[in-house]
């Protein structure tokens, strides 16, 4: 067992465990904090993958951001509703059913067509190459994506706005 | 660890969110499944990209991960507007469409 194994192995206990729990907690607040749980999982792993910008970018947008919203969201709801939202899930048996097909036939692929490709040796400083390229050769959807999040912006406001 | 590994964890954590999509009624909690989903081809996308030594699968995932932020907050703002006008965040109940 090598430290990166078991690493990894941790990782992957938190993050599956955490994803069950979101799908399977009936107290829907519980679900959004083993929600933010996984995304830090999975900041870890992207840590495990050498892509440190993207963890940070993962715990600042996800775990910070969509976190935030989400139980802003249920307050809202919940002040709105006056009481608190249970959620109750419906055809536990066919949900179950096609997901564990889905996953059966996918790894019955990765049976099929094994990867045999190794791990390249990591090549200079990564964030400083997403930087110089996200400025250079993807320019356009970076300022489309500026474009984006302020249409977002606005379609949120005007949806939300108060009732007049 | 090998990239098996990564896609294999990447699957499951794709049908865990699958199967939320399909069982939750609240709307909020679909939402939920869906972030899973995401973040499964995120990692995915990032494996792949550090396994090819090939950087267009992390700026990949730095537009997907901006883009669900996006989705999350308009989704949300609709769910809020729902709740408003239908008194209910049930997938069940919302069928207005119904012909």
């Amino acid at each position: 067992m090598t430290l990166e194994s078991i690493t990894f192995g941790g990782l992957a206990v938190v993050l599956l465990a955490s994803a069950l729990a979101v799908v399977l907690t009936r107290n829907l607040f519980h679900s959004v904090l083993y929600l933010a749980l996984s995304l830090v999982a999975t900041a870890g792993l992207f840590l495990s993958l050498d892509a440190e910008f993207l963890a940070a970018i993962q715990l600042l947008l996800y775990a910070g951001g969509v976190v935030t919203i989400v139980v802003f969201a249920i307050v809202v709801t919940e002040r709105l509703v006056g009481d608190r939202i249970t959620q109750t899930s419906r055809q536990l048996l066919a949900g179950f059913g096609i997901a564990g097909a889905l996953l059966v036939a996918i790894l019955a692929v990765f049976r099929r067509a094994p990867l045999t490709v190794r791990r390249p040796p990591v090549s200079g400083d990564l964030t400083r190459a997403i930087g110089e390229s996200l400025l250079t050769t993807h320019v356009l959807p970076f300022e489309l994506l500026a474009v984006l999040f302020l249409a977002a912006l606005v379609g949120a406001l005007y949806l939300a706005r108060p009732d007049d | 660890m090998t990239l098996q590994a990564y896609l294999t964890l990447a699957a499951m954590l794709f049908c865990i969110g699958l199967f939320g999509v399909m069982t939750r009624r609240n709307t909020i909690g679909i939402l939920l499944g869906i972030e899973l989903m995401l973040n499964a081809v995120n990692i995915n996308l990032v494996a792949f990209s550090r396994f090819s030594g090939d950087l267009g699968g992390i700026i990949f995932t730095l537009f997907t991960i901006s883009i669900t932020v996006a989705e999350v907050a308009v989704g949300l703002a609709i769910v809020i507007v729902i709740f408003r006008v239908r008194r209910t965040v049930d997938a069940d109940h919302l069928d207005l469409l119904r012909g």
